[in-house]
């Protein structure tokens, strides 16, 4: 007869569903989490905000009135009008479509920066939490000096040694964005790891891969979701720094940062050049920090202020 | 005390020792070999040689790597070929007016914040808490590149009260220096301001609600007396917390801020070392920078173990 392995137990005997560590906002069902999160105005103008923006990233080519990189479809530097809505640039590129095409970019990296740090720092973090001692101290010693680094500064060495490129910049802005998660992921692995439950897999023989990712994970995650959605706008607007500094994807690639670093040159005669791609920046910066800050009020009660 | 304070000490030197192979790592990094950076187009291999050899480039990483440490210990930096000066110099020369700008931008942070986090806490849940807290969280999300070209816009070009751009020290012309820091100073410190409100608020609130509050509002002290005299002080606490946890991003945001400004900083040193590959330069700032942020956590630790001594356990 085969003898069991530890495998063949977790199949047939799940662990207990709830875990004491899973949050009160996941236990209690998506309904209810729902009815929480839209009780709070600004988060669900948040959600508005971000959901307006995904719909903006995909229908781009449908929404833009114009092709975001032909020059000369309006006279150069018009303000607002009707053909126009958000005037030209030097170019005589139509903005709006810019503007358009520019919430692509910067979503896609936001999203992508984010959840590559989340995989990595998560990842980084369980195995520091889970196993402690030297692999703790070296792992997180390397963090606490990732850490130190202004974010900003961070990424524009980054970019110093891989060049420009939209890519790049997405590598850029996750290493700045790896340590905050291996630290809340660590913190909570650390609580969780001495739960009943998780030594009861271990006393049943679950080796310590299913363990981490099975059982451990699972309920460590309403933290770092909360931790996700609040570094979004960060990721956002770290791109569009490294933009605005010249060291973002090259022109003519429509982004943010560079279309203000480009008005600043035209403040005088036509200010819309800055403004409007800011006005575009800040709004979905505002309704992406609202949007965190409600998820964190309704899945993690803990970090409510 | 003494203990924490040696301890918190060890652990920012070890901090400092992982930033630096980072940093050194970083740097061996960059594509392109910087001695044919230094020399230009035109060499022979013989200078070629001799300033490989000059640079230590011609040893082990390992051996690279602690020459570059002795020297940044003795504070030596090194030299850009390309600036014709010692990095140390330029180091010093843009830390100033970062340093200048960062404690300006503190100083506007926290006299925009206390107000208007204590006037929210105060009138919870009325128009003028939902107010000051729209405010906050407004000019904390506006980057603060953009925030810095709205202002010239308007106080510049438009309404022509302030110059637009350039840096003057302290110690050259006060009142051209003040006057010329007003626009970054209140970029780089709304934002920060931001942030602090909405801490001073929520930790106004909780201070109002604890017990010893609640006894002094019973016997019949004031509610101004309260606050001013009694909660305020409390809740200034978690705001030196955030110095210290945000100040890597108000370094950061000095960094675009300077830009805008034209302020010849540490974060403009950096920007125009890396697009002329000024390798040495852009080693020496970010070290510089970091060494910068981990002081002041270390400041802020030490000065918060003496505040609070419930927290000196390391």
């Amino acid at each position: 007869m085969r003898s069991l392995d530890a495998d063949d137990l977790t199949l047939r005997a799940p662990l207990p569903p709830t875990a004491v560590a899973v949050p009160a906002g996941v236990r209690a069902g998506v309904g209810v989490w729902w009815r929480r999160f839209a009780r709070n105005r600004g988060a669900v103008f948040g959600l508005a905000v971000f959901l307006g923006m995904v719909a903006m990233a995909l229908f781009a080519g449908v929404l833009a009135p114009y092709d975001p990189l032909a020059q000369g479809v309006g006279a150069p530097l018009a303000g607002p009008s009707w053909a126009h809505w958000a005037g030209t640039d030097s170019f005589g590129r139509d903005m709006l479509s810019r503007i358009i095409y520019g919430a692509r970019i910067a979503l896609v990296v936001g999203i992508v920066a984010v959840l590559l740090a989340l995989v990595i720092g998560v990842t980084l973090g369980l195995v520091a939490g889970y196993y402690g001692g030297g692999v703790d101290a070296a792992i997180m010693r390397v963090m606490d000096g990732l850490f130190a680094f202004p974010i900003i500064i961070l990424a524009i060495a980054m970019m110093a040694i891989m060049g420009f490129g939209v890519r790049n910049v997405i590598i850029a802005v996750a290493v700045g964005f790896i340590a905050p998660f291996a630290r809340v992921t660590r913190g909570d692995v650390l609580a969780v790891k001495e739960e009943p439950y998780i030594e009861a897999a271990r006393l049943v023989g679950v080796r310590n891969l299913p363990i981490m990712f099975r059982h451990v994970l699972p309920n460590i995650l309403a933290p770092v979701i909360v931790q996700a959605a609040l570094r979004v706008s960060g990721a956002i607007i770290t791109e569009a720094g490294l933009s605005f500094l010249g060291l973002g994807p090259p022109p003519p690639t429509p982004v943010w940062g560079s279309m203000i670093a480009e008005g600043r040159n035209f403040i005088v005669m036509a200010p819309h050049v800055s403004t409007i791609p800011g006005i575009a920046l800040m709004i979905t910066v505002v309704g992406l920090n609202l949007f965190g800050d409600g998820l964190r009020d309704t899945l993690d009660p803990r970090l409510k202020r | 005390m003494l203990r924490f304070t040696l301890s918190r000490i060890g652990q920012t030197l070890g901090v400092l020792l992982i930033v630096s192979v980072i940093i050194f790592a970083l740097m061996r990094l960059i594509p392109g070999d910087p001695v044919l950076i230094m020399l230009g187009d035109e060499y022979t291999e013989e200078a070629y040689r001799q300033l490989r050899a000059k640079l230590g480039l011609d040893r082990s990483v390992l051996l690279q790597y602690l020459i570059w440490m002795q020297n940044v210990l003795r504070g030596d930096f090194g030299y850009s070929y390309l600036n014709h000066q010692r990095v140390s110099v330029l180091l010093w020369d843009a830390f100033v007016p970062t340093l200048v700008l960062v404690v300006a931008s503190v100083i506007v942070g926290v006299l925009v914040a206390v107000p208007s986090g204590l006037v929210a806490a105060m009138r919870k849940d009325s128009p003028l808490d939902w107010g000051s807290m729209t405010f906050a969280i407004l000019v904390y999300s506006m980057p603060s590149f953009w925030k810095g070209i709205i202002l010239i816009w308007i106080f510049s070009v438009y309404l022509g009260w302030f110059p637009a751009m350039g840096y003057v020290a302290p110690w050259q012309d006060l009142g051209q220096a003040l006057w010329r820091l007003v626009l970054p100073a209140v970029t780089l410190g709304t934002f920060f301001s931001g942030l602090v409100a909405r801490i001073i608020r929520s930790s106004l609130l909780e201070v109002l609600d604890q017990d010893y509050i609640k006894a002094a509002r019973a016997k019949g002290v004031r509610q101004s007396a309260l606050v001013y005299r009694h909660a305020l002080a409390n809740a200034l606490i978690p705001v030196v917390t955030v110095i210290g946890l945000q100040f890597g991003t108000l370094l950061g945001g000095a960094v675009l801020t300077e830009t805008v400004f034209a302020i010849p900083g540490l974060g403009r040193l950096t920007v125009s070392a890396i697009l002329i590959r000024d390798y040495q330069v852009v080693q020496g700032a970010i070290l510089l920078g970091v060494l910068f942020v981990v002081a002041i956590n270390l400041a802020v630790d030490v000065a918060y173990g003496f505040l609070n001594p419930k927290i000196r356990v390391a």
